[in-house]
């Protein structure tokens, strides 16, 4: 474990590249995205090579850079965009936080966003969806993510580590590379908590393990084996 | 009566490219304003194949079988099913259905299961709910996906092994399917 030298890079702003909107076939742009270096997105798809046919469950959006990227590689995608799940069920009357401990509520967006067979899915990436979930939820959304994970699957999370910001940037983050990808901004939310290390491996201690990759960056990236 | 049908039923159809008389537009009652573009200029369908439209005000609940492209921008509840060719849902259409096409063009919203033999695109503002199995996808940004993709690779067509045969038999020439193509089917 160590710091790694991942600053983003701005899009346009020194990189070789300029970013290209995927699936559009337009040589457009996409503004204020920038690419990032990414050691725990490297050791994930490492992992994915393990095997074939796998079932890889994205919970950021389906675009079309991940999209090509995973079923180039032989595997089957399940895509979701969990924030917008989470405006569905909980953004609707009163607080969005406060919803999230209405018991009816929970079970709704557990079964309308999780609800698969045991050991559906050999890797998920669920990017920084996390954060926007409080406590209680939070937890019950890792233990079913651990529920549908198939034992030896890898789960990579980033988690921001800023504490004083009152909002956090939402990104979509789309797969360039093994060891690259392009985080797209999509406006900024506040985060439920700010979460520190210790939090990170409770929250996962039913995992086999956890493994931080500590960057220059507020970004944590975490990769962990089910 | 019974003669009075049967004289109907042997009057030959009038064919797009004649445009009917004025005697005959005031016969059927046919308002004036929908025809000047036909009368003036004969209606020649310079596509390959027809492409059937439901339009937005239209509802279906069923199966429809399709033997050329279509054009949703209605609401259709069931299945659909174009073997060979190219089914659009507009971005009025909301279709629930399971579907199976050639190509697949998503700008409203399908809630149902997907197969397209050679290409879904989903564009930007469509919504799919439902898995996908397709050998090649595009999705927009802006686009909302929610369910599985599983890419499937093309039917390798192997070449047919070489007949001992000295003479062999005539192959029947297929015709284009453009040219053979039969109106689409709408089952209730």
């Amino acid at each position: 474990m160590g710091i790694l030298g991942n600053q983003p890079t701005p899009v346009g702003a020194g990189s070789q590249r300029p970013a290209q909107k995927p699936g559009s076939g337009a040589s457009q742009p996409v503004a204020d995205a920038h690419r990032r270096q990414s050691p725990g997105l490297d050791q994930f798809i490492a992992c994915m090579r393990e095997d074939d046919g796998l079932s890889i469950l994205d919970l950021a959006g389906a675009s079309q850079a991940n999209v090509s990227f995973i079923t180039n590689m032989g595997h089957r995608l399940y895509s979701d965009d969990i924030v917008h799940a989470l405006d569905t069920a909980f953004g609707a009357d009163g607080s969005f936080f406060e919803n999230q401990t209405d018991a009816a509520r929970v079970n709704a967006f557990i079964s309308q966003t999780l609800d698969f067979p045991e050991a559906n899915f050999g890797g998920a990436l669920v990017w920084d969806t996390l954060q926007f979930l409080t406590a209680p939820l939070l937890q019950q959304t890792v233990d079913q993510l651990h529920h549908v994970m198939k034992p030896g699957a890898s789960l990579l999370a980033f988690f921001h580590s800023d504490e004083k910001q009152k909002s956090i940037p939402v990104y979509s983050y789309r797969i360039e590379d093994p060891k690259t990808v392009l985080l797209v901004p999509k406006g900024r939310r506040r985060e439920a908590q700010c979460v520190n290390n210790r939090n990170i491996e409770k929250m996962f201690s039913k995992f086999s393990s956890v493994k931080f990759f500590l960057t220059r960056d507020h970004l944590r990236e975490v990769l962990v084996r089910r | 009566m019974w003669n009075r049908r049967k004289d109907e039923e042997y009057t030959p159809p009038r064919t797009v490219a004649s445009p009917p008389t004025s005697a005959d537009l005031s016969k059927e009652g046919i308002p004036m304003s929908t025809l000047p573009g036909r009368i003036s200029e004969p209606h020649v369908d310079h596509s390959p194949r027809g492409v059937a439209v439901l339009g937005k005000s239209v509802m279906v609940k069923g199966q429809i079988i399709s033997r050329e492209d279509l054009t949703i921008d209605g609401e259709v509840e069931g299945t659909v099913e174009l073997q060979e060719n190219r089914l659009t849902v507009g971005p009025n259409g909301r279709v629930s259905a399971s579907v199976k096409a050639r190509e697949i063009v998503v700008l409203g919203t399908i809630h149902g299961n997907v197969e397209a033999t050679e290409k879904i695109d989903i564009r930007k503002e469509a919504k799919l709910v439902g898995d996908i199995k397709t050998q090649r996808i595009v999705i927009e940004d802006g686009a909302y996906f929610k369910g599985s993709i599983d890419i499937t690779k093309p039917d390798v067509v192997k070449p047919p092994a070489p007949k001992p045969q000295p003479v062999a038999a005539p192959q029947p020439v297929p015709s284009p399917s453009g040219v053979s193509a039969s109106a689409g089917e709408i089952k209730r």
